[in-house]
């Protein structure tokens, strides 16, 4: 079949990137005063809010306090509007729930829970426009969120996803690599210490490749944390001139 | 990080879902001239040349770039480009998303209109960005279109256009060129009579409905080598009825060419007719003569037999052309001075097509290539354009070039980015090679091959091990090693398929580096190898089967007699003799295993020229001579592939290649049962077993010969054996050589099976990695199709070749009489094969301008009747051999008949008289 060419004979991908290129990332803290903290990301036309409540006290039934460390709860939803087809329920299925659970894990090995033992801390992240990498988009906002609360981390979690097309790994994908169906990868990185907060893959890819897919997961997560970084520094900056120092 | 800017495209497709897309533009494409200094670093890719080197256009003298339109592009840079006349503008022009040259489409804009701006727009840049490149440049873009509006609309926003036709025609340094043009103006029909022909084609929209409901067929337009106003149409589908439509005239054929994909129209029962049994030649070199035409058409009409109908039917329209460069002859205009000549394809299939060229006198008696433009309505024959010249008829490169190109044989030198690819010389196994790897250089490891092989891709050893069993080991060259999958080179050799052996020349499907040098085992060098290693008893039963990649050192590469003189010799006692006596001993009980179950030995005559060492012409033939070794070989090559086959399909079941024979049906076997019941013997066909039973009782004390001959019709009775892939069938068997699973393992140099095959192994055994298109059988199955096709073409460019020489044998040689056998006897002729020479031939006995014999066919018999002699299948009669160049573009072997010597029937004279008549008749004829 003569299907899409993802990466074309010069080297471009359908969208004009390259192999290795990121789409543009806009991202913004502190969106909405009444919780925690807030953030909202844009990678490209995949746009995510993220809101953090907490750390406070365990809510609802005492018995999932965990003496030793905080809860974390996290909670996925994406917005009807969010695909090309009106979906019918925001959140609640089980790729929702999948999500969710990912999302928890991934903060559960970035956030310092034993600082705050007996407590819950809720992440709550709704995908307003989806095109790809939406799980990285999550994460990503929902650091920047939880960085917005005070909440204190072992270090940035950046991620990204990467694919692989014609021998040659392709960062970041979009909506139409992904439906492409080749094998796709999504890392949730620590770039100081370049631990791998979550990795999922659930296609075939053969494991001499998973190497160089990696490192092009990695590598783009780097990136992305250089781009998050300057964020937090710049809403610091502007936040510190709004209360005068 | 780089800059981007970000549109938003936005696209309804089927009206419900929205699409949106991002769109980023880079500003970091460079325009490819070098020493530019705005785009710096920016270059990647092809690049411009620094001067172009153009010939001196009148139009525009000084230096320039050409950026030609995509239809022009795709219509003539094949024909007039050729490297150093044409800049490289076309390869290198700036990808459609780079910043400044961006075209979004307009509203009410169609894309093509949005393309020929995008184009407009890129040449301008182009022109202004070359100015900045120093304020003395003179270099200039110069826009080829051949659409009006689109020059004109050009040259309003001041960028300098020309037409195509303009441009080549004020290159004054080759006049020549404008021959290769194209001719797709409406000016190029001017002289035709205004009369319409042809029907008009419908479009393909109306067709896809037509297809669809039922009212058109889609098939493939076969034309007819015996007659140009008949072709058939083989229906796509599954639709049992139907299969093979029958097209009659030439209004019907309605300029469909062999090989297109056309949508047919059935006609009413009461127009459908019978195939003609007529030849028919398209030999009138006059245009208007359609009502001649039509008189001819009569006379196939009459020709029917009521029993006989077929369905028939009308092409409507062309759904895919099929067209490609054809070789033929020119047929020069008998106008002198005329520009418009008809040419004449060598394969009959295809029309004469009209060119315009000024250089008849000098293509007069060559062979040259021709491709097709196009058909008008109101044209009797098609338009085309002169090509190439490939040289004097009857010359040995030519008709070589010819018979390449006829069979679509891919023979071009490899180009450079294929040979990119190959290994560093000077070459030695390094660690990184030996990783996955066993060394077994110790091993006493020899090849045994024909005299002058180079591409030695197999090798043997044998050795007695401790416990008593011995150890055999067939070692294939590591070629996959050497390339990898996806690559230039594996798409060249994918393309290729497989090597082809001509008379005188190799077609390699990869590189001579390679193929020669590399890959070929050859003695006293480490080579890198695929092993295939057993451990047998002495009565030749496997014990146990490993496969490893490994690194050889051949101790000798023997000839098939070199061997076999090892192995007779009393004298000699070195560790490669007595390994190839072990082995020999070994393949001796395979090869009596393999024929208790049913292998098949068949027969075909197969020659070798002797060639003279100078002129590389044939002075002598020879058939082939089988010896013990030959067998010894094949037999371990055979147990090689049944073991990788087994090994691959049991990692791989849905995936794997192999190879099948397909058993043929048992109609196929009539003639075959019928000739030897003539001779009182019976074959049984019902299985492979009792047929090679059969035909080893099947042996007449006074005829020796008579057993190789029962083998050769046996031979053209079984079905063609072909690669498939194992998901897609679920029928393995090889009939020839009675194994339930087979594959190719063994020739990785020159067949792309075995590649492939050589990396499914290595994946089941953990020495190589997979790539996704291995484990894909939907593409596996596209490679198989290839290949098969490949393999038949090689046979056919052989055959052909052999042909070619046996000709320039015969042409040496004057007429020679020659003992022969009667192979099939048909209705107005006899088949012959004459041993001496493994060549076949027909013997007519009728002939054009002459009262035909009186001929009585009997069917049931195979016998035919002429006057009184009656010959048989088998029968030994003598021939005359003669070269006849009556026709300059199909020279053939012609026989005839000298003694017809039947034994057991007396041979009344006045037969024997009309029979040795016929070749004085002939010979008159060339003396002409």
């Amino acid at each position: 079949m003569a299907g899409l060419e993802l990466l074309s004979d010069q080297g471009y991908r359908v969208d004009g990137r390259r192999a290795g290129e990121l789409r543009k990332i806009q991202a913004r803290m502190g969106v909405f005063a009444q919780a925690d903290g807030s953030a909202y990301i844009e990678q490209g036309n995949t746009k995510a809010l993220a809101v953090v409540y907490g750390p406070h006290e365990i809510r609802g039934s005492r018995a999932r306090a965990l003496p030793d460390r905080a809860l974390v709860n996290c909670q996925y939803s994406s917005a009807t509007f969010s695909t090309g087809e009106r979906k019918r329920r925001p959140h609640g299925d089980r790729k929702s729930c999948e999500m969710g659970l990912q999302l928890r894990q991934t903060f559960e090995a970035a956030i310092l829970t034993q600082l705050h033992p007996r407590s819950q801390i809720d992440i709550y992240v709704q995908v307003l426009q989806a095109d790809g990498g939406t799980y990285a988009a999550c994460v990503n906002a929902a650091t920047l969120a939880v960085l917005d609360a005070g909440v204190p981390m072992r270090d940035f979690v950046c991620a990204c996803s990467a694919g692989f097309v014609d021998g040659t790994p392709l960062a970041d994908l979009s909506h139409v690599e992904e439906a492409a169906g080749g094998p796709q990868l999504a890392l949730a990185l620590l770039p100081a210490s370049g631990q791998i907060a979550l990795l999922e893959m659930d296609a075939r890819l053969h494991e001499d490749h998973l190497e160089q897919v990696l490192e092009a997961a990695a590598r783009a997560a780097r990136d992305v944390h250089a781009l998050l970084d300057r964020v937090v520094r710049q809403h610091v900056r502007e936040a510190s001139v709004l209360l005068g120092d | 990080m780089l800059k981007s800017k970000t549109f938003l495209k936005k696209t309804r497709a089927g009206g419900v879902m929205k699409i949106v897309r991002e769109h980023y533009l880079r500003d970091d494409i460079g325009c490819g001239a070098p020493g530019c200094a705005a785009c710096g670093s920016a270059h990647e890719g092809p690049v411009l040349e620094s001067q172009p080197l153009d010939r001196g256009s009148s139009l525009c003298p000084q230096p320039h770039y050409l950026l030609p339109d995509t239809n022009v592009l795709l219509h003539q840079i094949v024909n007039v480009w050729r490297p150093g006349t044409w800049a490289s503008v076309a390869s290198s022009l700036r990808p459609p998303g780079s910043l400044e040259t961006y075209v979004e489409q307009k509203q009410g804009e169609n894309s093509n209109d949005r393309n020929d701006r995008a184009i407009r727009v890129a040449a301008k840049w182009y022109n202004e960005h070359l100015k900045k490149l120093s304020a003395d440049n003179q270099l200039q873009v110069i826009f080829i279109t051949n659409d009006r509006k689109n020059k004109e609309k050009a040259i309003e926003e001041g960028i300098p256009a020309f037409t195509c036709e303009e441009y080549v025609k004020s290159l004054t340094d080759n006049p020549e060129l404008i021959d290769r043009l194209a001719c797709l103006s409406e000016e190029g029909n001017e002289v035709e009579s205004g009369k319409i022909i042809f029907s008009e084609h419908l479009p393909l929209s109306k067709l896809q409905q037509g297809i669809k409901s039922g009212t058109y067929l889609q098939g493939t337009f076969r034309a007819s080598r015996e007659n140009y106003l008949e072709a058939t149409v083989w229906v796509h589908g599954d639709a049992e009825e139907n299969k093979e439509i029958i097209i009659q005239g030439l209004k019907n054929l309605n300029r469909a060419i062999h090989e297109d994909i056309v949508g047919v129209e059935l006609l009413p029962k009461n127009q459908w007719v019978a195939p003609s049994s007529v030849v028919l030649h398209d030999e009138g070199q006059n245009e208007d003569d359609v009502e001649k035409e039509e008189e001819r058409e009569r006379i196939l009409k009459t020709a029917v037999n009521e029993k006989m109908l077929k369905p028939t039917g009308r092409v409507v329209g062309i759904i895919k052309r099929n067209w490609r460069p054809y070789c033929g002859m020119l047929s020069k205009s008998d106008i002198k001075e005329s520009r418009r000549h008809l040419f004449t394809p060598a394969d009959k299939r295809i029309p004469r097509i009209r060119i315009e060229t000024r250089q008849a006198s000098t293509l007069e008696g060559q062979r040259i290539i021709v491709a097709i433009d196009g058909w008008p309505r109101n044209s009797r024959y098609p338009n085309g354009h002169f090509v190439k010249n490939l040289g004097q008829v009857g010359d040995k490169e030519t008709e070589t070039e010819v018979l390449l190109l006829e069979h679509d044989v891919p023979h071009q030198p490899f180009s450079q980015a294929v040979l990119s690819f190959l290994p560093q010389m000077p070459w030695t196994i390094t660690d990184k090679d030996m990783k996955n790897r066993e060394d077994l250089r110790h091993l006493c490891v020899c090849s045994v091959d024909p005299p002058g092989c180079t591409d030695i891709d197999d090798a043997l050893h044998y050795r007695e091990l401790a416990n008593g069993n011995v150890e055999v080991g067939v070692h294939i060259a590591d070629v996959s090693h050497f390339i990898r999958p996806g690559n230039a080179l594996d798409q060249e050799s994918a393309r290729r398929g497989t090597t082809v052996y001509l008379c005188e020349k190799r077609i390699d499907m990869v590189p001579e580096l390679l193929s020669s040098n590399l890959c070929s085992l050859r003695c006293n060098v480490d080579r890198l190898a695929f092993s295939c290693i057993w451990e047998m008893n002495h009565s030749a039963e496997i014990l146990k089967t490993r496969f490893t990649k490994s690194a050889i050192n051949s101790k000798a590469s023997l000839t098939y007699a070199e061997a076999q003189m090892r192995i007779d010799s009393a004298t000699m006692n070195d560790d490669i003799t007595n390994s190839l006596r072990g082995l020999n001993k070994l393949a001796k009980i395979l090869k009596k295993g393999r024929i208790e179950k049913g292998a098949l030995t068949l027969s075909s005559p197969e020659v070798r020229f002797h060639m003279d060492s100078e002129t590389h012409d044939p002075i002598d033939l020879q058939t082939k001579e089988l010896r013990e070794t030959n067998s010894m070989v094949e037999e371990f090559m055979l147990l090689a592939n049944i073991s990788v086959a087994k090994k691959i399909h049991e990692e791989f079941s849905e995936h794997a290649l192999l190879r099948k024979h397909p058993a043929p049906p048992p109609s196929n076997y009539e003639i075959l049962v019928k000739a030897a019941k003539s001779k009182n013997l019976e074959i049984k066909t019902d299985t492979a077993k009792s047929l090679a039973d059969s035909l080893d009782r099947a042996d007449s004390p006074t005829f020796p010969y008579l057993n190789t001959l029962l083998r050769i019709l046996a031979t053209r009775c079984m079905m063609q054996a072909v690669y498939f892939c194992s998901g897609m069938d679920n029928d393995f068997h090889h009939y020839g050589l009675a194994s339930p699973i087979y594959t190719h393992f063994t020739s990785p140099i020159r067949r792309y099976a075995d590649i492939i095959v050589h990396r499914l192994l290595a994946v089941a055994i953990g020495a190589d990695c997979t790539y996704p298109e291995l484990t894909d059988k939907h593409k596996l199955a596209d490679i198989c199709k290839n290949l098969n096709f490949r393999h038949k073409m090689a046979q056919y460019a052989q055959r052909a070749s052999v042909a070619f020489h046996t000709q320039l044998f015969f042409k040496s040689k004057g007429i020679v009489s020659e003992e022969a056998y009667i192979l099939f006897v048909r209705k107005n002729a006899i088949v012959v094969l004459i041993p001496k020479y493994g060549l076949e031939g027909t013997v007519f006995f009728e002939e054009k301008d002459k009262p035909k014999p009186r001929l009585i066919y009997d069917d049931e018999m195979p016998s035919l009747k002429v006057e009184d002699t009656v010959f048989h299948v088998f029968d030994k009669v003598k021939v005359k051999i003669m070269l006849d160049s009556s026709n300059l573009q199909h020279q053939k072997i012609r026989m005839s008949l000298v003694e017809p010597q039947i034994p057991g029937i007396n041979i009344p004279t006045d037969t024997s008289n009309m029979a040795n008549n016929e070749p004085e008749r002939k010979k008159k004829k060339l003396e002409k």
